[in-house]
């Protein structure tokens, strides 16, 4: 009866067209870093009650009650925060964390996991929808198309290779299935470490026959490495083209690789900084 | 034999019933600490409501209630039925090692049990067995018993040296078996796919988080197997504490006792390690702690080790869901943050006595 009972309710909002803001869920716990930031650039952050640690941006959100790492939940912390909704990004676990939620009756929307402009669109609109903010959902969706079409089709293909490190050890490099792999490809760069799959570190001898024209890095690894780190933490990276002609592109974390609402913006940057002959005024180092 | 060994008892006349006392008052204290705990965690609910909830039984459609018996029962159940294990587990260990430094997680028990929980959740279970009642929920126990089987068997093995079993080797022995599956579980983590890692690295931290009634059912039946085959063995220890040719010639069974210690303490281990991962050093605590007040007598040593065992995994697991809630720190963590610095006092006090050879 309950079962049926919502199902009407959801044929009539589709009928409606949308829900309204006022019966929107009114207590949020957001997971997932792009999740927080599509919540804030809807204009919905007054509902979050809670974040995970990786909602780094915008910066209010790390002042919101943490459920600690997405992949590392708490059932009863999340509960405890009694929200009318929790948003999931799809790496969101553990798997039991979450069966544990489902038993407890707290509702939850959970995202699909994929590395693409179009999973990043159809985020912007779920996450719209289930706010009652379709409209600025649309608007937001609007603006990616704007970036990305803007985006100048480089020349050529550089050859990027994407660099990883915390704490400022050893570094891992990005190979295919990763968000940097994405990144790279719909930037108009070819990923040199395709050839194997997700983070692995890289030997010198390995790097140098990577040989890629720029390395991409975030700000954090940066931060982490520190000055002159950078060669540290890449045995090899001297003797690449990149190397020598110092060609490192450093990015936001989040901006980079959380494939959110800001995708466009970060396709945009990303682009012009690993083509560096079509705008000279990029991000470089 | 029973005379010999009520002569090693009455060693401490006048305490003789000081350890039934003190299991008494122990297993006072186990009630209060399972019922304590109940009330702590991220989410409030008054003591009213806690109430309430068994009132109104499992069913009910209650978030607090639903959270009470979702998440709180079975985990401090999972929590003190698990530390009650390793303690018990550490007490026989030590028994049949006639050693105070043996701990599951330390003379790699714990680590091989890990090393077969591993292997079963990236290889899978075989294709012969899918589809089969039941697989799914035992494979993980069951191949972590199995590993914590072969680590038992192959640490006595190589640390027994003509019927004496020698400090420095057990615990070479220890670190030898925690390298080999460290190894494996490091190849294991090399294949592994994403989610599989995720799920990995659950092992190396220890937590009771993932408590449901289905992990219980299945860990809790080869738990109390353990723990009604281990006391039956507490004679025997008594009687090994004299050296193995003084209790064969007491009439003590000691192939069998080895044998039946060395199989309940792997499905145990196995039992625990499966749905917690490894939580280290409360195997080593318990039984020092029932000892200090309670003499060696492993008649009481061993329930007094399970109860204790399960108090402090119990409480430590308080702490690991109050402390930076609503996120939650691993209880393995906590754990070892206090086990370590004690397993050290010990090493210190042992070389005082020239007990460390």
């Amino acid at each position: 009866m309950k079962g049926i009972v919502a199902g009407l309710l959801v044929a009539a909002l589709g009928a409606f067209g949308t829900l309204s803001a006022a019966d929107a869920p009114q207590r949020i716990v957001s997971i997932g870093g792009s999740v927080t930031e599509t919540i804030y650039a809807l204009g919905a952050q007054e509902t979050l009650v809670g974040v995970d640690t990786s909602s780094i941006y915008p910066e209010a959100a790390t002042k919101l009650p943490q459920c600690g790492y997405q992949r590392m939940l708490s059932a009863e912390g999340v509960a405890s925060l009694k929200p009318d909704l929790v948003i999931l990004a799809g790496t969101a676990g553990p798997a039991t964390a979450l069966e544990q939620l489902e038993k407890l009756g707290v509702p939850m929307v959970r995202l699909s996991h994929g590395y693409s402009v179009e999973t990043a669109k159809e985020h912007v609109l779920k996450i719209g929808s289930v706010l009652g903010r379709d409209e600025a959902a649309r608007k937001l969706v609007e603006g990616i198309d704007a970036q990305v079409g803007a985006i100048q089709p480089g020349a050529d293909t550089p050859r990027v290779l994407f660099v990883l490190s915390r704490g400022g050890g050893s570094a891992v490099v990005s190979g295919k299935g990763t968000a940097a792999d994405a990144m790279i490809r719909l930037a108009g760069g070819k990923n040199v470490a395709a050839d194997f799959e997700g983070y692995k570190p890289v030997s010198a001898e390995a790097m140098v026959s990577l040989d890629p024209q720029v390395v991409v890095t975030t700000s954090r690894t940066f931060s982490d490495l520190g000055e002159g780190g950078l060669e540290k933490a890449l045995p090899g990276f001297s003797l690449t083209s990149a190397g020598k002609a110092n060609q490192v592109v450093v990015m936001d974390d989040l901006l980079l690789l959380g494939f959110g609402p800001r995708v466009g913006e970060a396709l945009q940057e990303l682009s012009a900084a690993i083509h560096p002959s079509a705008s000279p005024k990029a991000a470089q180092r | 034999m029973n005379r010999v060994l009520s002569k090693t008892v009455s060693t401490w006349p006048g305490w003789y019933s000081r350890p039934r006392w003190l299991v008494l008052a122990l297993a006072l204290l186990a009630g209060g600490v399972l019922f304590g705990s109940l009330g702590a965690g991220a989410f409030s609910i008054s003591w009213s409501e806690t109430l309430a909830a068994f009132r109104d039984g499992f069913a009910s459609a209650d978030r607090q209630h639903a959270v009470i018996w979702q998440l709180r029962l079975p985990r401090i159940l999972l929590g003190f039925v698990a530390g009650g294990a390793l303690g018990i587990c550490g007490a026989a260990l030590q028994g049949l090692f006639r050693n105070p430094l043996a701990d599951p997680a330390l003379v790699g028990v714990s680590g091989g049990g890990a090393l077969g929980a591993v292997a079963a959740i990236v290889l899978g279970v075989p294709g012969f067995l899918q589809g089969l009642p039941l697989v799914s929920l035992y494979a993980v126990p069951a191949a972590a018993f199995v590993g914590a089987l072969v680590a038992t068997a192959v640490v006595y093995r190589v640390a027994t040296w003509q019927g004496r079993v020698r400090v420095a080797t057990l615990l070479l022995a220890g670190i030898a078996i925690n390298a080999v599956a460290g190894s494996a579980i490091g190849w294991f983590s090399f294949v592994a796919d994403d989610v599989q890692l995720r799920e990995l690295s659950f092992w190396s931290l220890g937590s009771v988080g993932g408590a449901s009634w289905e992990a219980l059912g299945a860990s809790v039946p080869l738990l109390l197997l353990a723990l009604a085959v281990l006391p039956r063995y507490a004679r025997s220890l008594n009687a090994l504490a004299l050296g193995e040719s003084n209790a064969r010639q007491m009439g003590a069974p000691v192939e069998e006792m080895k044998r039946g210690v060395v199989v309940a303490v792997a499905m145990a281990i196995g039992g625990v390690v499966a749905f917690t991962g490894i939580i280290g050093f409360i195997g080593l605590i318990a039984p020092h702690l029932f000892r200090l007040a309670g003499g060696p007598d492993h008649r009481w040593v061993l329930p007094g080790s399970f109860l204790i065992g399960g108090c402090l995994l119990c409480g430590a697991d308080v702490i690991a869901r109050v402390a930076v809630a609503p996120a939650e720190i691993p209880v393995g963590i906590i754990v070892s943050s206090v086990g370590a610095p004690f397993f050290l006092f010990l090493l210190l006090r042992e070389k005082r006595r020239g007990g460390v050879e």
